[in-house]
């Protein structure tokens, strides 16, 4: 793994990475199969399904039915990759992931796109700031938070062969590179991006380019930020949290979705057991989505790299 | 079929009952009318139709069943305890602490069961994947999935029908248990959905309706089924809840009943009685 990150956009979509790794795993491994529900276009696969009607499934709109589908064929012996919006990559079929998927053993990788404000012009309907406390809450589960188009890559090689029910939440435009090309990023694991002795930023997902520029912010102001990638919701690294919790006192985490049930719960659980220390959240504070650009969202649900600062001088003094 | 075949899967038929409700009084209570209404399909299923090895439940190339009803899982654990799956004597474990016997089916407990069913309307998906999946693998084999009627109340069960017809899975065979009763009584005075036959036929299955009780018909139905082609097949099974067991079958509210000692040694004379009878 190595880093790259300076502040500047991966010139790709992540969609198109998205798009290209399925086909690309299915090439490798015969017993790949790719359902999705009526979205294909919308992360560039229909193209190739079409060429491969037998190694991508297009289920319609009927997400209940295509994860009971691919949890059969699981059972089959294939290794079903499964696509839809987050909300009903969750929500819409979560019941069907958690009994025909998790408590029957068929493993599945579902993959739910346009995860909390970056559903943008779609909105609130389509804007899942819970879906991560609802894998969360899947036994056996793993749930991942993507930084960029390398991680999704390096995730989605990882999944394939993973047992339980694994939850993958990524976007479809552009993402800030953190990550060179090829890195791996052991799901179970936290990256640590920056160092810092005086408060540590635990972030995920589109949350990570927001942190690490709190941070440069803060360096700026005399204050020395530690910036951890949790990509891996769950498995949750939890001698990371508590190395870094121990090693400043004061924690911020930063996630696109809900306060409750997602990364700061699960930092919070860590946190409570391990070594109690002040943490604060940047994280929706339990609200439904709305539409709108990508920016006016980061804005009205506080998910900024200038709610980080701020988040950040709090926790710092409450510490004292 | 030839009247010695039909004897016997009759006989089998009894057998099951006889298992289902030794297992269901062993614990008490359970879902006995339910499990009684699918004997006889199970008895030609196992007993005819189906191409299963109980030494080797793994065996890739077998056909399939899912009891996406899965509260009758007695009816299938009495079954596969009679192929010789596990011993007759588990049956006996039923929802004890540990069991390999959980009240509704369990791929991952219980040898012979080829899939998780429960929460209702799932198994239907779940079947369609598995038929896709040994069509994808170029395996011979069939899966048979066997609904309840109350059950299709989810709409889970017509996404499935029409992913089914969608993807041509002439290797599927859908077995609507309609016994008209489900949890709260009639199905007609609660969801009523009218009629079954021809809606699996307008979601695009090749259809029948049979007496589900009558293990001839059935079996005749089924042996239509193995023709293939590129429709899934449903059969309509015109049956009523706790066949078999006439104090059941006349007890209205039968989905889940207790069995006490006095009825169980009566029930078991009664079907003994008829046993003897098939098996002279």
């Amino acid at each position: 793994m190595k880093i790259v990150y300076n502040g500047e956009m991966d010139p790709r979509l992540i969609k198109s990475v998205l798009g290209e790794t399925i086909p690309a795993l299915a090439a490798e491994d015969p017993d790949v199969i790719y359902l999705d529900a009526d979205l294909m276009n919308c992360i560039g696969t229909a193209k190739w399904a079409a060429a491969h009607p037998d190694r991508a499934i297009n289920c319609g709109i009927a997400e209940a039915n295509m994860v009971g589908v691919a949890c059969g064929l699981a059972a089959a012996g294939f290794k079903p990759f499964v696509h839809t919006f987050g909300p009903f990559a969750s929500r819409r079929c979560y019941d069907q992931a958690f009994l025909s998927g998790g408590y029957a053993g068929n493993d599945i990788t579902i993959i739910g796109t346009d995860p909390g404000v970056t559903a943008t012009l779609n909105g609130g309907t389509h804007m899942p700031f819970e879906d991560v406390a609802l894998y969360r809450a899947l036994p056996g589960s793993t749930v991942i938070d993507v930084t960029d188009p390398a991680m999704l890559v390096s995730i989605l090689r990882q999944c394939k062969d993973r047992p339980g029910v694994k939850y993958i939440r990524v976007g479809r435009k552009q993402y800030a590179r953190v990550y060179e090309d090829g890195s791996e990023l052991p799901i179970g694991r936290a990256a640590t991006l920056r160092e810092g002795g005086d408060v540590v930023i635990f972030a995920a997902g589109i949350m990570v380019h927001e942190a690490m520029q709190a941070a440069l912010r803060l360096e700026g102001e005399g204050v020395s930020a530690a910036v951890v990638d949790l990509y891996s919701v769950k498995p949750l690294d939890a001698d990371a949290v508590e190395h870094w919790a121990r090693r400043t006192g004061a924690v911020v985490v930063a996630e696109n979705h809900n306060r409750i049930g997602g990364l700061y719960s699960a930092v919070s659980e860590v946190l409570t057991e391990r070594c109690p220390t002040r943490a604060l959240p940047v994280a929706v504070n339990d609200e439904f989505g709305e539409v709108g650009p990508q920016g006016y969202l980061q804005q009205r649900f506080g998910l900024t790299s200038e709610q980080i600062v701020d988040r950040v001088k709090a926790v710092i003094a409450l510490r004292g | 079929m030839e009247q010695a075949e039909k004897k016997k899967l009759e006989a089998f038929a009894v057998r099951i009952r006889m298992a289902a409700i030794d297992a269901i009084h062993s614990i008490g209570a359970g879902h006995v009318g339910g499990a009684l209404s699918i004997a006889d399909v199970l008895a030609v299923l196992y007993g005819r139709e189906m191409s299963v090895r109980p030494d080797e439940p793994g065996w890739a190339d077998r056909d399939k069943l899912v009891c996406s009803k899965g509260h009758a899982g007695p009816a299938v654990y009495g079954t596969l305890a009679l192929k010789g799956y596990f011993p007759y004597e588990e049956l006996h474990t039923l929802n004890r602490p540990g069991t390999h016997l959980p009240s509704h089916c369990d791929r991952n407990k219980t040898p012979g069961v080829d899939m998780t069913t429960g929460s209702l309307g799932q198994g239907t998906s779940l079947a369609a994947g598995m038929a896709l999946g040994d069509r994808l693998k170029g395996r011979p084999s069939r899966t048979f999935l066997i609904v309840g009627d109350g059950e299709t109340n989810e709409g889970q069960v017509w996404e499935a029908l029409s992913f089914a017809a969608a993807k041509k899975l002439g290797n599927l065979v859908v077995l609507l248990d309609w016994n008209k009763r489900q949890l709260d009584g009639y199905t007609d005075d609660i969801f009523p959905m009218g009629d079954y036959a021809a809606k699996f036929e307008a979601f695009g299955f090749d259809t029948a309706k049979v007496n589900g009780n009558d293990v001839g018909e059935v079996a005749a139905a089924l042996e239509r089924t193995r023709a293939g082609g590129d429709r899934p097949y449903a059969i309509v099974l015109d049956t009523v809840k706790g066949f078999g067991i006439d104090e059941v079958a006349k007890t209205p509210m039968n989905h889940s009943i207790p069995i006490s000692d006095e009825q169980f040694e009566k029930w078991t004379a009664q079907l003994r009685a008829e046993l003897a009878e098939l098996e002279g």
